[in-house]
């Protein structure tokens, strides 16, 4: 059941896509994000969702494991479907229902903003590897250096956490089926006895967290890694024409959904 | 003292997706009350597939799985009680201790079984007893014990429930010479005063061929080889091909063979070496 999470995860391709600079895939969800929430109208929805469904196409990322990405945020989705429809005012859809017609429109269009918006994340991280992306943003942040924003630290931890998600995932498994092997029960009791019953597992996997980072640190240090300062980099990052494209049709999409919620379409 | 039945158990990782793999496939064999056995085969043949379904951790895709006579797997009741009687030692046990104190740690497994507090102690002191840990360190937490300590008390932790049939992976990976030889006699005292069935997952041949009375060999989730020691050590060419070694004694046994020197009989410990030498007249 742990193994369904689909966090982090990278699936390895040869796609104009997947071939973009990490940083271009990084500043294009940013434009994708902006362009969603500046969308108005049916015709600025149908943009978003044509363009996304393109990159889909493109990226050989197959609508269904969008949706299962989907599925942990069900709850959100249907919650906020639900409020904007029940609390908005304007004219009733049908007598004696607080529907209105203006609920029903805004709660399509939330959804789809949280759909989309969820859509394009998993694009990026689905066509890049946790690597590249750390990367791309490690480079995309250098500036903040200057007001003493410790940029690589920061971004390594990330990408050190996003390595050691299935490391622990494996963990927790393992010391669960010890557990049980104990007579543990995770399924049965009230609330409480269920929390009671994780602490079998949080108190070995605590443990075995420290002990790992305290011999990856060791590992680190003894072949003499001290921070960011004069790193060099195995793969370099190089824009390619094939970025400049996108970044340019990037700012297209941008400057149309302006020019659809200026003119109201 | 609970005997064991395995029939046409077959198990599927993943059934039904791209990374479905069939980890062990139609094993049937019958372990009789008792009995203490070595479970040999190369990591991913399957082993530890096959010791969780003993204890149902995990659903056998198809087979049955019998303890006593019984299907373990009828229902969510028999599921669970097969635990207080089939008692399964991880590899490297010591990672899953987590009470404050050494005793709450050993007690934890009879706590769940629902005993009651004097039960619970006698239990803990007696497993406690079994595995040499003194008493001096119930109070301790278990996490400021040494590596040998640590395993002893997790191993405890699993015979406080008194199982009928103890299994125990690789209980000696990672010990120095010292603990090794303190836990193998740990489990051969349990078993000798229990009268348990000991199936035990090793790596060590020379433990293997010391200590078990039958030795299962597995290879690609099916059983390649099952007999005692001394019929499984007198095919060594088949357990080298599968990628397993042979016990210090029968690796020199067949150096000296290959030299000329006619050794007889099944060679797999050093005595028998030793005999096999003075009937050849070597030494």
């Amino acid at each position: 059941m742990l193994k369904d999470i689909t966090l982090g995860q990278f699936f390895p391709g040869d796609t104009p896509v997947h071939r973009l600079d990490p940083r271009s895939k990084i500043l294009l969800l940013i434009v994708f994000i902006v362009a969603l929430f500046m969308a108005s109208g049916w015709a600025g929805y149908g943009l978003m969702i044509l363009v996304t469904a393109l990159c889909m196409a493109i990226s050989h990322i197959s609508p269904r494991n969008i949706f299962k990405g989907l599925k942990p945020m069900l709850l959100i989705i249907v919650f906020t479907a639900a409020l904007n429809l029940l609390y908005t005012q304007g004219t009733p859809l049908f007598p004696g229902w607080p529907i209105t017609r203006e609920g029903l429109d805004r709660s399509i269009a939330m959804v789809l903003r949280i759909v989309l918006l969820i859509a394009g994340t998993f694009l990026l991280t689905y066509t890049t590897s946790p690597m590249a992306l750390t990367d791309g943003m490690e480079r995309l942040l250098n500036p903040l250096k200057k007001i003493g924003l410790p940029v690589h630290e920061i971004t390594m931890m990330m990408s050190m956490a996003l390595r050691f998600i299935p490391t622990l995932i494996e963990e927790t498994d393992k010391i669960m089926s010890a557990q049980k092997a104990r007579g543990a029960d995770f399924e049965n009791g009230n609330l409480l006895q269920r929390a009671k019953a994780l602490l079998p597992i949080l108190v070995p996997l605590f443990v075995s967290s420290f002990r790992r980072a305290d011999e990856l640190a060791v590992a680190m240090e003894s072949r003499c890694y001290h921070g960011g300062s004069g790193r060099t980099r195995m793969k370099q990052l190089h824009f390619q024409a094939l970025d400049l494209w996108a970044l340019a049709l990037g700012a297209l999409l941008l400057a149309a959904m302006i020019l659809l919620r200026h003119f109201g379409l | 003292m609970s005997d064991l039945r395995v029939e046409a158990l077959t198990h599927v990782y993943s059934a039904g997706t791209p990374f479905e793999k069939t980890a062990i496939q139609d094993i049937s064999l019958q372990i009789p009350s008792g009995q203490f056995v070595g479970l040999l085969g190369h990591t991913g043949s399957g082993k530890s597939t096959f010791i969780q379904h003993l204890n149902a951790l995990l659903k056998p895709t198809s087979g049955k799985v019998l303890v006593d006579g019984e299907d373990i797997n009828q229902d969510k009741k028999t599921r669970r009680a097969v635990k207080n009687k089939v008692g399964l030692v991880f590899q490297y046990p010591e990672y899953q201790l987590f009470e404050e104190t050494v005793f709450a740690d050993i007690a934890f497994g009879p706590k769940n079984m629902g005993l009651g507090k004097e039960e619970i102690e006698q239990r803990v002191r007696e497993a406690a007893h079994f595995v040499g840990v003194e008493e001096e360190l119930f109070q301790r937490s278990p996490l400021e014990l040494s590596g040998g300590q640590k395993r002893r008390v997790a191993i405890a932790g699993v015979i406080a429930m008194r199982p009928g049939i103890l299994i125990l992976d690789e209980p000696t990976a990672g010990l120095d010479p010292a603990g090794c030889r303190q836990i193998l006699d740990n489990i051969c005292t349990y078993r000798r005063e229990s009268g348990a069935t000991v199936i035990i997952v090793s790596h060590n041949m020379d433990d293997a061929a010391r200590l078990t009375e039958r030795l299962i060999v597995f290879n690609h989730g099916t059983v390649a080889m099952d007999g005692s020691p001394e019929q499984v050590f007198s095919r060594p060419e088949e357990l080298i091909k599968i990628g397993l070694s042979v016990p210090q004694a029968t690796s020199l046994a067949m150096a000296l063979r290959e030299k000329g020197i006619p050794l007889q009989g099944s060679i797999y410990t050093h005595a028998q070496l030793m005999a096999a030498l003075k009937e050849v007249g070597v030494c």
